[in-house]
């Protein structure tokens, strides 16, 4: 069976300054900034939250399961996005979306929500406690944090079948999707020493398939926690993945994936390519060869090297393409986009690599840094280079080189600040974020597929909204229009 | 169509999700190149005062 694709992106950012170098205290003035400035501060409620259940059906107790704070800021916005502390990082999750372009759209919103909150927040600090945000995914000393992208998927599928059809993209997408970065940083990483890497977070990869997401990183993360009707639907929770400042990077990534995920639900993973013998190094030396040449042994005891990977990829999604239309991911015309964007990237960044220094942000990242090193004759690790890396991912305007490199943007200032603002129309985030900006005083707790209503009197009312595809405009807009007080829409809808 | 203008366009086509266009100009490498240069011209100007240090000051924990 083939679902929509419905997606998101949730993205911790990396945090400088604050009060007394506490990067969970610096975290919750973030998010409580925004909050207080939106006056959306609603409590997640954690009822349902399952993150220790296992896609493999039984848990591996070697594993850990992820510790769940409950304590920490947290807030759900306007536009249906979750804004929280996570770890020691502020967190946008961006709200459910139907297609990657929009999902694109709320990924960048949830910039623009960190940069406004770090504004707000800076306002009140004195000038040497002023915090800087960053949109990237380490920090150089061996310290990685996540980009995680979730994708809604058919529960029909085996999990063996999901890894089977995502590894061969989950190791090789880097080459268009990776954000770069300066030298290694972890132990296995700092043997080898590479000048640059092709992306942020391959050398924290050290499992094929697991639970975890904080040590032991998995290439197929088996998180099984739908936030939805747990018979029809999985929700695959990707970890492997750069932090993008590329706003085509982000679309194109989302794309790709969709089309392989719709694929595989409706052809088996016997059509995909085969997986490479060693998962883990290849994602790992994949990372090193900024030449692109570097090939591995496969279990059909091919070679093949991470463009050869895509190339097939690529192939298999315009087939099915071709032959579908894929209706679960897009438009017509944005499918086309993502083929069309995804073959120039491809064939770019191998042909012609300045062509793609527009859209693959490791491409950009690495032309300023061999434009420096050519300029001042540094070395392959100076800290200025060093510096580069780091500030390609400021938020600030005036501080971001992301911004200054000649990115294609796909969304007007205006387009962005409304989704700061509004939800998607397109799934139930619509519902949550249009209560959320109706009835913040009476919501007194919110998850993925729950709202919970304070009445002033009475039990409190959970309204359950467990398919992410209704709580739509086109099913609920008349509703919350019709009925402008919190008794009155939980009535009609009960009615 | 000067450079002004077909990035307005493409500003307008974007303005419609479903009709985002990514235009991309194949006779662009002089530019890309003499962008670059301007980026390095003034990358003091935007790179924190002492790269050592801001660096060194940058430490994270893990965190997902």
């Amino acid at each position: 069976m083939q679902v929509p694709k419905v997606l998101g992106i949730e993205t911790e950012y990396g945090i400088a300054g604050g009060p007394e170098q506490d990067p969970i205290l610096a975290s919750s003035i973030i998010v409580n900034a925004y909050a207080l400035e939106g006056r959306t501060r609603i409590n997640w409620d954690f009822d349902s939250e399952s993150p220790s259940s296992d896609s493999r059906g039984v848990l591996n107790f070697t594993s850990f399961a992820p510790i769940v704070e409950t304590h920490l800021a947290n807030t759900v916005l306007t536009n249906g996005a979750r804004l929280y502390v996570d770890h020691a990082h502020p967190e946008y999750s961006s709200p459910e979306c139907r297609t990657p372009l929009e999902a694109t759209l709320f990924d960048v919103a949830g910039e623009e929500v960190m940069l406004r909150a770090m504004n707000v927040s800076n306002q009140s600090l004195d000038p040497s406690m002023r915090m800087t945000l960053y949109k990237n995914n380490c920090d150089g000393k061996g310290n990685s944090y996540g980009t995680h992208e979730n994708y809604l998927l058919s529960r029909d599928l085996e999990f063996k079948d999901v890894v089977a059809g995502v590894v061969p993209h989950f190791v090789s997408r880097q080459i268009i999707f990776g954000a770069g970065k300066v030298g290694a940083e972890t132990e296995d990483g700092l043997e080898v020493n590479p000048a640059f890497q092709i992306s942020q977070r391959a050398e924290f990869f050290e499992e094929v398939v697991g639970l975890e997401t904080t040590l032991k990183r998995p290439i197929v993360n088996t998180r099984d926690e739908p936030h939805s009707d747990a018979e029809r639907y999985r929700r695959l929770h990707v970890i492997i993945g750069d932090a993008n400042m590329s706003q085509v990077a982000t679309f194109v990534k989302l794309g790709s994936t969709s089309l392989l995920l719709s694929l595989l639900e409706a052809e088996g993973a016997s059509v995909f390519p085969s997986m490479p013998v060693h998962p883990v190094q290849t994602v790992r030396s994949f990372a090193i060869d900024t030449s692109l040449t570097h090939a591995v042994l496969c279990e059909d005891g091919k070679n093949r090297t991470a463009w050869d990977f895509q190339d097939e990829l690529w192939n298999l999604a315009d087939s099915f393409v071709q032959r579908t239309g894929a209706p679960d991911v897009a438009s017509e015309d944005e499918v086309s986009l993502i083929m069309k964007q995804w073959r120039e990237m491809l064939d770019g960044v191998r042909d012609d690599p300045d062509s793609v220094a527009d859209r693959i942000d490791w491409v950009a990242k690495l032309r300023v840094i061999e434009g420096l090193k050519d300029r001042y004759g540094l070395n392959d690790y100076d800290a200025k280079l060093r510096a580069v890396d780091l500030q390609y991912h400021d938020l600030r305007k005036d501080k971001s080189l992301a911004r200054r490199v000649g990115l294609v943007e796909l969304f007007s200032s205006e387009q962005v600040s409304e989704a700061v603002h509004n939800p998607p129309k397109t799934t139930r985030a619509y519902f949550r974020g249009q209560c959320v900006a109706r009835f913040p005083e009476q919501i007194v707790a919110a998850n993925w597929d729950s709202l919970v209503f304070d009445m002033g009197e009475g039990p409190l009312q959970r309204v359950p909204m467990v398919d992410p595809l209704r709580g739509t405009a086109e099913l609920t807009q008349e509703l919350l229009e019709k009925n402008p007080s919190v008794s009155a829409l939980l009535k009609a809808m009960n009615g | 169509m000067s450079e002004q203008e077909r990035i307005q366009k493409q500003k307008t086509e974007r303005a419609s999700t479903e009709q985002a266009v990514v235009n991309v100009d194949t006779t662009k490498s002089d530019q890309l190149k003499s962008d670059l240069d301007d980026l390095l011209d003034e990358i003091d100007e935007v790179l924190e005062e002492n790269a050592e240090e801001f660096v060194r000051n940058y430490v994270q924990k893990g965190g997902e």
